[in-house]
């Protein structure tokens, strides 16, 4: 088969994977109520895995249909509006900092996690014109470092697990 | 294998760092921050209304008939109990009464804040 066709058959794979992960976690109970913003990011495992199996065109093309299906699905204009600026910012560092090659996947997962909510939050201060919101980034950030590290390490188990499949 | 090293302590001085500032952050937030006065509303970034914390009261936050979230204060605390919002967050806050604390309800654009 054509390699151009495999990758957009592999995108399309990926952007439904990432999908899917992102309803498992709209269906997961808040994990903490104080702080609504907590979440593992999930659909990330399978960002990671695109950016470094295939690379960043794919990777942002599977963030981007992943972002617009899951508002249109199961969210809002607003949501939609937070979750976009977290993944622009997260998406951006990670591919940074994939070519400075100076971290691990697990660490450019944990830049990726903590960048997504700096994002959010940013977009927060932005629309609800308070900037006492800031003060949730400091628990998000210990928060978002010990999801990052979770998916960052799932994300390199699966590279080492998919290291035959060639694209 | 060298290489892989490398990174692997890299991984470890970023993680290490941002917790530690966060910690550090954390502890300065919570050592410093004192029971607040009022309770401030904001709707569409807008100054909606002021409550004393002192006093108990129920009022119903409606910047427009869409929306509303009901505000209680009670023994020096606030909390929102019933909203119209979908994901209902705001409403399984827990209660908030430090100053700068808040309760974000994002699809109504509302935040409930203490000063």
């Amino acid at each position: 088969m054509n390699t151009k066709t495999k990758k957009i058959a592999f995108v399309g794979l990926m952007a439904s994977l990432a999908l899917v992960l992102s309803y498992l976690e709209f269906l997961l109970p808040p994990i903490s109520a104080t702080f609504p913003g907590i979440k593992i990011g999930l659909p990330n495992i399978v960002i990671i895995f695109t950016l470094y199996k295939l690379g960043v065109k794919e990777a942002v093309s599977v963030s981007f249909i992943r972002l617009t299906c899951s508002a249109l699905l199961f969210g809002s204009i607003m949501t939609f509006a937070y979750s976009l600026a977290g993944a622009v910012l997260s998406l951006a560092l990670m591919i940074l900092l994939k070519r400075f090659d100076h971290l691990s996947t697990v660490g450019v997962s944990v830049v990726g996690g903590i960048s997504h909510n700096i994002g959010q939050i940013s977009v927060a201060i932005l629309l609800l014109g308070r900037i006492e919101i800031g003060y949730y980034l400091i628990v998000l950030t210990i928060t978002g470092t010990v999801a990052g590290l979770c998916v960052g390490l799932l994300g390199a188990m699966l590279l080492k697990a998919f290291k035959k499949l060639k694209l | 294998m060298q290489e892989s090293k490398r990174k692997i302590i890299n991984d470890i001085i970023l993680i290490a760092a941002v917790i530690l500032i966060a910690a550090i952050a954390l502890i300065i937030y919570l050592a410093t921050a004192k029971d607040g006065q009022t309770v401030v509303v904001t709707v569409n970034g807008e100054h909606y209304a002021s409550y004393p914390l002192s006093e108990d009261t129920t009022v119903l936050i409606s910047a427009d008939n869409a929306s509303s979230n009901l505000l209680v204060i009670e023994n020096g605390k606030a909390s929102i109990t019933e909203a119209s919002c979908p994901d209902l967050i705001c409403a399984h806050h827990a209660p908030i009464s430090r100053e700068d604390e808040a309760i974000i309800c994002l699809p109504n654009k509302t935040v409930v804040s203490i000063e």
